[in-house]
């Protein structure tokens, strides 16, 4: 991992990588809204309502992948003190809060047609909002410090204790009672979910998954362009300590 | 026409499943433009400061 954590090395792969994963992103994402909006058959109880799935599942998968980045970011940064496991934290993180609100807000109009309620309080739907409360508190802690370096660890603290809800809401449906329905894919003995509907939510899965590094790959490469102009500021200030030549004071750094 | 109305009433759940596709769709689209959009903004950015820097390069 460290040859791919040099900033320049980074610059060079994902300027490479990036035209092919967007071009990816959209071919996924085209033929994922086909299969849920056309495709995949009506639901024998739930109707067309069930097409709120296609949104729902894949954008709640997402929410809790992008946290276990975020974590893991930031467990890197604390262990390692790398500057780029800091950016790639605290770049994942407005991705996660999206995909966290888009889950919460097409839970609720999956929940008023079939549950008569467009919210309980219950533990799935509690811990899911605490995600993207986590998430809204870690960017404005992190946003919160003049030296970007001890805001981003204050940040990586709060990012690492957050991880204890990841596995909450996992179980949350088997450990405490709820409206909500248990796992139907991700369970042992296998989804129990047919086939025609199991298709589409997985391409919509990874065209999300494709979707979350196209925009995190952007995010991260804008940092960097950030650190350097500030650097190249600073050189222009004081130009005898810091030789910007060099790629930046951060990158030197590194 | 018939046929394309009664899809988009969604058997009925209209009022549900569209705003769930359109609420995903503005979230990451915008989000998506953001991001290119500041990514490009620094990359100008940028390439101005260097321009300046090698400007007085030269002269000096």
């Amino acid at each position: 991992m460290h040859r791919f954590a040099n900033p320049t090395r980074f610059m060079r792969l994902s300027a490479a990588v990036l035209p092919w994963l967007g071009w990816l992103t959209a071919f996924l994402l085209a033929s994922g809204l086909v299969l849920a909006l056309f495709v995949a058959p009506p639901d024998y109880q739930q109707g067309e309502s069930v097409r709120i799935m296609f949104v729902h599942v894949p954008s709640a998968w997402m929410a809790l992948f992008v946290y276990a980045v975020v974590a893991l970011s930031s467990a890197a940064a604390l262990i390692w003190r790398h500057p780029l496991a800091d950016l790639a934290a605290r770049e994942a993180a407005p991705i996660g809060a999206a995909f966290t609100f888009i889950c919460l807000a097409s839970g609720s109009l999956w929940g008023e047609p079939m549950w008569g309620t467009w919210w309980v309080w219950d533990a799935r739907l509690t811990s899911v909002l605490v995600l993207f409360f986590l998430y809204l508190g870690y960017l404005a802690l992190v946003g919160a410090f003049d030296d970007q370096t001890r805001g981003a660890r204050a940040g990586a603290i709060l990012a690492l204790v957050g991880a204890v809800n990841l596995p909450i809401i996992k179980f949350s449906v088997d450990w405490w009672n709820t409206l909500h329905q248990p796992a139907s894919v991700f369970r042992l003995g296998g989804p129990t979910i047919a086939l025609s509907m199991f298709l589409p939510l997985l391409v919509m899965a990874v065209a999300f998954t494709a979707l979350f590094f196209t925009l995190w790959l952007i995010r991260i490469r804008t940092a960097i362009l950030a650190r350097r102009i500030a650097a190249l500021r600073l050189a222009a200030i004081e130009p005898d300590r810091f030789d910007a030549t060099q790629g930046g004071v951060a990158e030197s750094a590194s | 026409m018939r046929a394309l109305l009664g899809y988009l009433a969604m058997g009925g759940y209209a009022a549900f499943v569209w705003p769930a596709y359109a609420v995903a769709t503005l979230v990451l689209a915008g989000l998506f433009w953001q991001s290119r959009h500041a990514y490009h903004r620094r990359q100008r950015e940028l390439e101005r400061l260097q321009q300046g820097r090698t400007r007085r390069g030269s002269t000096a």
